[in-house]
């Protein structure tokens, strides 16, 4: 994944920011409260929903601990069937390679099948900057592309816009990128919806490369599949000549039976569905059905650092659901746009900082991003442990120690501004083995406490700049304790 | 060295513990299985492979029920009743010219006025666009997920067919032709085929969340269930 811009902002700034955009705040809790409600039904609809989830963990597992085996099934499966294989170390090598891959055809635009690989290495700009233009088909990432924005969810990228920000964006932009908005366009779905499909039916119908990504590839046959809504996927996979579709690396699932349990677990975990309007499958190439060229790039770019962290290689099962963004109290409230990067919520909490590592100070302060709840962890269909993740970085953030950086063991050194936390950790160890100095201590802040400051100063303010300090109350509770009940107990 | 060599030299340092643990097997770690590949350690399939017990007519019945779900407009009919049914679907469309699969029963189509447009390799999707509706069977039925399934077989044609046109009509054979469950489904298909599933017409809940029909695929999806115990029209076999 591209290191972020020098400029973006560490989470505590950028969520302070967010969580005072009330319009945000709606969009955001309408929406994640509607689908969490749709999804408890839909999974309850599934008596035997726990089997399902253990088997996709261990299904996932067992292929991330054999996958070069699989990774070199998938090439030989693939190529049998005419398709060709790439692989990408990086995101500047898969972004070549697409880009070489597009300049070959000759033709100067594309069109996109939503894909999270291709937003993570930024695939867009590399192509644009290459003089391609790049359409994306997705209903809300054209709304993104059109508002020169990012995408804030991974399902509903657009979650964040409402349906009057969405008209204005339609009426202002889509003259812009091709056939404009009809005139009197109104704010009703239906009819932006329409738009979208006058819009890009021209594309679709003109198009010779398409990119997509994939949800899956069945390393026993070299079978790919993709799971939309739209139909815009469609249109991207079968129209056009030629193919390119950009894989992450954990992609992989062993046998073509294995699809049985994570069709059954991301259309219900994802958009609540007991399944999806469409799910295309395609091996290879065939004739006279779909594009007559099919190029697979798969995708590494930081995914064999994370495989190299015990703890964190669980994130590599990430079906890319986005349940756990629905459930989490910090994204309902800080937006999408506050992980920067492509992967918000609890997941892009572990993802981001173990593919990208954790030297900028956003990525170090991503598995901070969390109350370490829970939620996420419950409603995930892959069962991966997001607490424990986030426990494993905030360790690793704080302490150093031995990680993978781009295929080498390193040791990182513990990141600044964490200096006050470990003094703080040290402390409060020596306070709680001294309980009388942890008495006085207590009872002082009490007596003090209208002179206490809502952030602290110094060391301390790194701590306090995405979390205003708790108001120390009258009395101590040992004191409260001692008052109301000591006649009858100890102190 | 290559970036092949690179990624998967990667991979095997990062599983070093994972060899560790196998320290008897190769490169590519675990025991050789039947299938030539690693065993699979620890993946328990004690999932269930049906969701209920059903007879033949409870399924076509909650198939009907999940179709409906989804928006798509279920109609029954019997081997005698389909052309006349289909004439009616397209009528009811106002559609002038349909395109017809390779492969798809000519009685299916017997009755209508439309005009039919056979599928040729020359017919490109802006001819298609141009096409009003499209009539095909299908490969499989899934009952618990209101799932059309279509594998390129005879009656169903190229993958663009049922996409580009605004109007599906999809037959299915029942019972024949309809399964329980997803497990069931994916055993009765051939994966090097291009398939299709289908569950409702085109969607979208990117505004709002608010379900709107029709952004990119057929916004109106016609399912004709025909009670026959006719061989289906699928070209897929059980492997």
């Amino acid at each position: 994944m591209p290191t972020p811009p020098g400029a973006a902002p560490a989470f505590p700034d950028a969520a302070e920011r967010s969580t005072r955009d009330t319009t945000l705040r709606n969009n955001l809790r309408r929406a994640t409260h509607t689908i969490r409600a749709k999804r408890a039904a839909a999974v309850a609809e599934l008596a035997d929903w726990g089997e399902l989830r253990a088997a996709g963990a261990a299904i996932k597992d067992h292929t991330l601990r054999h996958l070069d085996h699989y990774l070199e099934q998938v090439e030989a499966a693939v190529t049998a069937a005419g398709g060709q294989v790439h692989w990408a170390v990086d995101a500047a090598e898969a972004n070549a390679i697409v880009t070489r891959l597009v300049r070959e055809t000759g033709e100067r635009e594309v069109v996109k099948v939503k894909s999270m690989a291709t937003q993570e290495i930024g695939l867009n700009e590399a192509l644009a900057a290459a003089g391609i233009t790049a359409y994306e088909t997705d209903l809300a990432e054209l709304i993104v592309q059109l508002g020169h924005d990012l995408p804030s969810h991974i399902l509903v990228p657009a979650i964040h816009r409402n349906r009057a920000e969405i008209r204005d964006i339609f009426r202002t932009q889509m003259g812009r990128w091709g056939r404009p908005a009809p005139a009197g366009l109104t704010d009703e779905p239906a009819e932006l919806a329409e738009a979208a499909r006058l819009h890009l039916r021209e594309k679709f119908l003109s198009a010779k490369v398409a990119v997509s990504g994939a949800n899956f590839i069945v390393a026993e046959t070299g079978t790919l599949v993709v799971v939309e809504s739209e139909g815009n996927g469609r249109m991207c996979l079968t129209l056009p000549e030629t193919l390119i579709s950009v894989v992450g690396i954990e992609k992989v699932i062993p046998s073509w039976r294995d699809l049985e349990v994570f069709l059954q677990l991301l259309p219900r975990s994802s958009t609540a569905e007991r399944m999806n309007p469409y799910t295309s499958m395609w091996t290879g190439t065939t004739d006279g059905d779909g594009p007559a060229a099919f190029h697979l790039v798969l995708l590494d770019n930081g995914r064999t650092d994370a495989l190299a962290d015990q703890v964190g290689r669980q994130a590599l099962r990430c079906i890319r659901c986005s349940a756990c963004l629905n459930v989490c109290p910090v994204y309902e409230r800080a937006g999408g746009h506050a992980y920067g990067s492509a992967y918000p919520g609890p997941i892009g909490a572990i993802l981001t900082p173990q593919l990208r590592g954790t030297v900028s100070a956003l990525d170090a302060s991503l598995p901070y991003a969390s109350s370490l709840c829970g939620a996420c962890y419950e409603v995930c269909p892959v069962a991966i442990d997001i607490p424990e993740v986030l426990v494993r970085l905030r360790e690793r953030v704080v302490e150093g120690g031995p990680v993978t950086v781009r295929g080498t063991r390193a040791v990182i050194r513990p990141a600044r501004g964490h200096a006050a936390e470990r003094a703080a950790m040290r402390a409060a160890r020596w306070a709680f083995e001294h309980p009388r100095a942890l008495r006085a201590g207590q009872r002082l802040a009490s007596r003090t406490r209208a002179l206490h400051p809502r952030h602290l100063p110094g060391p301390g303010r790194a701590w306090t700049r995405g979390r205003d300090l708790p108001e120390v109350p009258a009395e101590s509770f040992r004191d409260w304790w001692q008052r109301t009940r000591g006649e009858r107990g100890t102190a | 060295m290559s970036s092949r060599e690179r990624v998967l030299g990667r991979v095997r340092r990062a599983l070093a513990d994972v060899r560790e643990e196998h320290p008897d097997t190769g490169a590519t770690g675990g025991a050789a299985h039947t299938d030539g590949g690693p065993a699979r350690d620890g993946v328990a399939r004690d999932y269930l492979r049906v969701h209920g017990e059903r007879t033949a007519a409870e399924r076509v019945e909650l198939l009907a029920t999940h179709l409906a779900d989804y928006r798509a407009r279920v109609h029954r009919t019997d081997p005698a009743g389909l052309p006349d049914t289909v004439a009616a679907l397209l009528a009811a469309r106002g559609a002038r010219r349909v395109v017809v699969p390779e492969g798809l029963p000519a009685d299916w189509l017997s009755a209508s006025a439309a005009t039919p447009v056979p599928d040729t390799p020359a017919l490109s999707a802006r001819d298609l666009d141009a096409v009003d509706s499209v009539v095909t069977g299908c490969a499989v039925a899934i009952a618990e997920t209101g799932t059309l399934v279509l594998d390129a077989g005879p009656g169903q044609g190229r993958r663009q067919l049922t996409l580009v046109p605004d109007h599906h009509v999809c037959v299915v054979h029942v019972p024949g032709q309809v399964v329980d469950s997803l497990p069931q489904a994916l055993e009765r298909l051939v994966p090097h085929r291009p398939l299709t599933w289908i569950s409702g017409p085109s969607a979208t809940s990117d505004i709002e969340l608010s379900r709107v029909e029709g952004v990119h695929g057929p916004r109106a999806l016609d399912v004709v269930l025909v009670t026959t115990d006719a061989p289906s029209t699928a070209s897929s076999s059980p492997r």
